[in-house]
């Protein structure tokens, strides 16, 4: 990776350029991809096609640059730092530098996906290499004009000079250099000469938020929009029996009553459906009512009006049956094998010691502050449908699918969303929007309320983790972790996650639960709380080595080589300096008296990050103080933005271990607003101090590795504090209940 | 239906809406004032925050039939001629992620400010406890309160 300025990409159909016929010039680039082979970008810069491309650069002949950024924003930064490493390779001043919102058009790209903290991984390199192209055309373009060659002139900050001391600004070549052909071989820039990246830049946004401006989905409106809200089965697993609308037609804000689903039922029993997509998550069997309304209200007080039947379709669950099913799952013999070393059998018969622990966790919310939303106005001539989506894409398609439309037909406009946390990669809300559009042939806004999102959610799923280590010779030998999920099971490369690779005996095993309740990713999925979990266990398992939580994972991160096991990614040196850094900065084992200090360390997300939790008593309950985190990302792009990614993920960690509870009781969920539903608030937060480990390498993202180390790092300092092992989140129903003495 | 008056950032409207209709949806569906934002509806997480004259009120649990003649004060109104110093304090500090609560923290703010202009740490947190930030930049909004009440003295 020292090596990242020789990439090679196929440049020929990498990016294309057209003089736009307002002056300027217009790049148009395939974001990880090639554009086809008759691509080209318009040359007005009101059609820009998004066919071919999924970004554009537009230099204007002032030399101001306008980024139309890929990704959608859901307030982990990539509008701001996605552009600022174009920028940097371009080589203009950031104050030069527009970023607007991409559109999308069609399915033919990649990757205009917010989840899984990828977005910057994966856009390095592309993103680099097309400002470099981009650069190395003005350049050529300029050399032309002074009659030199193009290896005698050099460019920074907007401004290409040549060897006899002549300047043109880019905004002076723009034009010419649209009729150049796109050059080969551009060298990126060294690190070390970064004048962008590595510098704070303030969220491009930032002024329209603060003044309210028109940003977010549920703010776009168009002349003659209506409103719509949808009354859905009040349980998992009822569907509609029958339902009145008369109180409710005869309001006079509401313009009429109709039922959807008829569409996605047709789409279930298609034999192309395919049940384990994660956007077919929410398509469900049951007609829905639906109350449309000249005003939010007007529909809000409408679908109150409603009365309908219900009736029970398939099994109705209830937290309790649930609990019951996942420890069945983990005390019998079904489980699937993920992966194994060694032979675990043999390290636990040899045992002098063996550690076991089994922790639970609740379904979870994801409860972005803006409700779901969507607007689509459905014509014989398009489809547009606008709104805040994680994956527009998939709901392109399967709109298109639903409504029976081609796709060139589909036109999504994303808009910024208020939140995200997984919730909004499922498009279930696009599609009744477009549905209900369709029926009625009007344009219309879905709006949900805070009560609708929280009880047709698409959860984190309960999940319950068994962990066992044995020990000899004061030694880990073995390792044993079972999952019991409802509904679906750790992914990917987790299992080779640490401590994989560290210890010689170890296997990990999963095993699910189907369930009719909806879930799906939240934020760091399954990490989430498996790292809790771990790191909670790793404490324990400390204690009776008679070693101390960080010395336990420095020695054990001895025995990984890196590199040497393709499936573990997790590098044990970039570990170890994580954790070092976060002892320095802790004062980790010096506090002061009071303070009681808890350790965690996790990878996740390509980003290691290390973190200790300050708490203090009061009254017996602990109090966070302080955390401080160090963290491993590479080349940190915007340290502003990467700062206030790690601050907020791991308070949220912290709430949700502390106080996120979620249960359900005869198929309905048993909280639905804020009034007993309990999110983190400000006189609860510690202060989070961040530090990030310096280093050359590739960047990697930061929208959910801070979270997942969290609870284990509170948990940890629970148990110095109180002596109490925190084995179920949220722990302050355990922290109350011991207290006082009181059921909560 | 009926007909209000009412004096928002400093002009005289009037609106023709059912008397239950919560300000919230009045500012946003009937004025196209959408930076005041729906959260939950039930007052809890602050999102719908406004200034009923300077004192912050929740637009998603007053019925407009109460609020004849009222004084109201949106996002929309704060910024004069430039940016008031809460929203100067929220800037300098890049203080949003998603964004989207931050309207209704920074209302909080300023009639919480006017009350306090000189507020400890404890003060402000307890101050703006009511506003709930799933994007949890709660420690950007504290250190932006402080300095706004700094850029304000």
């Amino acid at each position: 990776m020292g090596n990242q300025n020789k990439l090679t990409f196929s440049r020929r159909n990498f990016l294309r350029t057209s003089a736009l016929a307002s002056g300027g010039l217009l790049i148009g680039f395939n974001f990880l991809t090639s554009c086809s082979e008759t691509a080209t970008p318009p040359v007005d810069i009101s059609k820009l096609n998004f066919k071919d491309f999924n970004a554009f650069i537009k230099i204007a002949e002032n030399g101001y640059v306008t980024i139309f950024s890929p990704n959608p924003e859901i307030g982990q930064g990539v509008k701001t730092s996605m552009p600022m490493i174009i920028a940097e390779e371009l080589d203009v001043p950031w104050k030069h530098v527009s970023v607007e919102q991409g559109v999308l058009d069609t399915n033919n790209f990649t990757r205009q996906v917010a989840g899984g903290s990828q977005s910057i991984r994966f856009g390095w390199d592309a993103l680099r290499q097309t400002g470099a192209t981009a650069k190395q055309m003005l350049i050529n373009a300029a050399a032309i004009k002074w009659n030199v060659e193009p290896a005698s002139c050099s460019a920074s900050q907007g401004i290409i000079k040549n060897a006899n001391g002549d300047e043109l600004g880019y905004g002076n070549v723009v034009n010419e250099a649209a009729h150049l052909e796109v050059p080969e071989n551009v060298t990126l820039k060294e690190s070390k000469d970064y004048k962008i990246i590595g510098k704070d830049a303030l969220n491009v946004d930032v002024e329209k938020i603060i003044t309210g401006e028109s940003l977010f989905g549920l703010d776009y409106k168009v002349d003659g929009m209506l409103y719509a809200s949808v009354l859905r089965p009040p349980a998992f697993g009822q569907i509609l029996e029958s339902y009145d609308s008369s109180e409710a037609k005869a309001l006079p804000g509401v313009v009429d009553v109709i039922t959807i689903g008829e569409q996605a039922r047709n789409y279930l029993n298609q034999d192309s459906f395919d049940p384990s997509a994660h956007w077919s998550v929410q398509l469900s069997k049951t007609d829905k009512v639906v109350v449309i309304g000249k005003t939010t209200w007007d529909v809000i007080k409408g679908k109150k009006a409603l009365k309908a039947i219900w009736k029970d379709d398939s099994l109705i669950e209830s937290t309790e049956m649930h609990n019951d099913e996942l420890v069945k799952i983990l005390d019998g013999k079904n489980l699937d094998t993920r992966r194994e070393d060694g032979n675990i059998k043999k390290a636990f018969a040899e045992a002098d010691k063996v550690l076991e622990r089994t922790y639970e966790s609740p379904f979870l919310p994801h409860n972005c502050m803006e409700p779901m939303n969507f607007f689509a106005d459905v014509t014989n001539e398009r489809v547009h449908l606008v709104g805040p989506i994680q994956t527009p894409e998939a709901a392109a398609k399967v709109v298109a699918s639903l409504l029976n439309r081609n796709l060139e037909d589909i036109h999504v406009n994303m808009t910024r969303m208020g939140g995200g946390f997984g919730r909004r990669l499922y498009g279930d809300f696009v599609y009744e929007v477009a549905e209900i559009s369709n029926k009625i042939k009007k344009p219309v806004k879905l709006i949900s309320t805070r009560e609708d999102d929280m009880s047709l959610g698409v959860y984190r799923p309960a999940i319950s983790y068994r962990i066992a280590a044995s020990i000899k010779d004061k030694k880990v030998t073995g390792y044993h972790l079972k999952e019991a999920a409802i509904n679906s099971n750790m992914y990917g490369l987790i299992p080779h996650f640490f401590p994989a690779g560290a210890i010689k005996n170890y296997k990990v095993e999963s095993g699910n639960y189907q369930s009719n309740i909806t879930t799906g990713a939240w934020r760091a999925p399954y990490t989430n709380f498996l790292a809790f979990a771990e790191q909670s266990f790793f404490d324990e398992l400390a204690d009776l080595l008679e070693t101390n939580p960080v010395q336990l994972r420095l020695d054990l991160l001895k025995n990984v080589k890196d590199g040497e096991d393709p499936n573990i990614q997790y590098s044990a040196k970039r570990m170890t300096d994580a954790i070092k850094l976060a002892v320095e900065k802790s004062n980790w084992g010096n506090t002061k008296e009071g303070i009681h200090q808890g350790f965690s360390a996790y990878y996740s997300h390509n980003t290691h990050v290390a973190e200790v939790v300050d708490i203090t008593l009061q009254n017996g309950l602990p109090v966070v103080e302080k955390v401080t985190v160090a963290v491993d990302c590479g080349i940190v792009v915007n340290p502003t933005g990467a700062k206030n990614q790690i601050e907020g993920g791991v308070i949220d960690g912290i709430g949700h271990a502390m106080y996120g509870d979620f249960t359900f009781k005869n198929g309905k969920p048993q909280d639905v607003n804020f009034n007993t539903y309990r999110l983190i608030r400000m006189k609860e937060t510690p202060v989070v101090n961040t530090y990030f480990v310096e280093n050359d390498l590739s960047p990697t993202g930061l929208g959910e590795p801070g979270l997942p180390p969290a609870g284990g790092a509170l948990a940890n300092a629970i148990k110095a504090a109180t002596g109490q092992i925190m084995t179920k989140q949220p722990f302050v129903k355990y922290l109350i209940k011991h207290k006082t003495g009181l059921k909560v | 239906m009926a007909s209000y008056n009412l004096k928002i950032n400093g002009k005289a409207v009037s609106v023709t809406v059912d008397e239950d209709t919560p300000l919230l949806w009045v500012l946003r569906d009937e004025l196209n004032l959408v930076g005041t934002k729906f959260g939950c509806g039930i007052a809890q997480c602050g999102a719908c925050t406004v200034h009923l004259d300077d004192t912050a009120v929740r637009s998603c649990s007053i019925p407009i039939a109460s609020l004849d003649g009222a004084n109201i004060t949106t996002i929309e109104g704060l910024a004069k001629d430039k940016l008031h110093p809460v929203q100067e304090a929220w800037k300098e500090l890049d203080v949003p992620q998603c964004g989207y609560c931050q309207v209704g923290q920074i209302m909080t703010a300023t009639s919480f400010l006017k009350q306090n202009p000189n507020p400890n740490n404890k003060e402000i947190r307890n101050a703006m406890n009511g506003n709930l930030c799933r994007c949890a930049s709660y420690n950007r909004i504290e250190k932006a309160v402080a300095l706004a009440a700094k850029k304000m003295s």
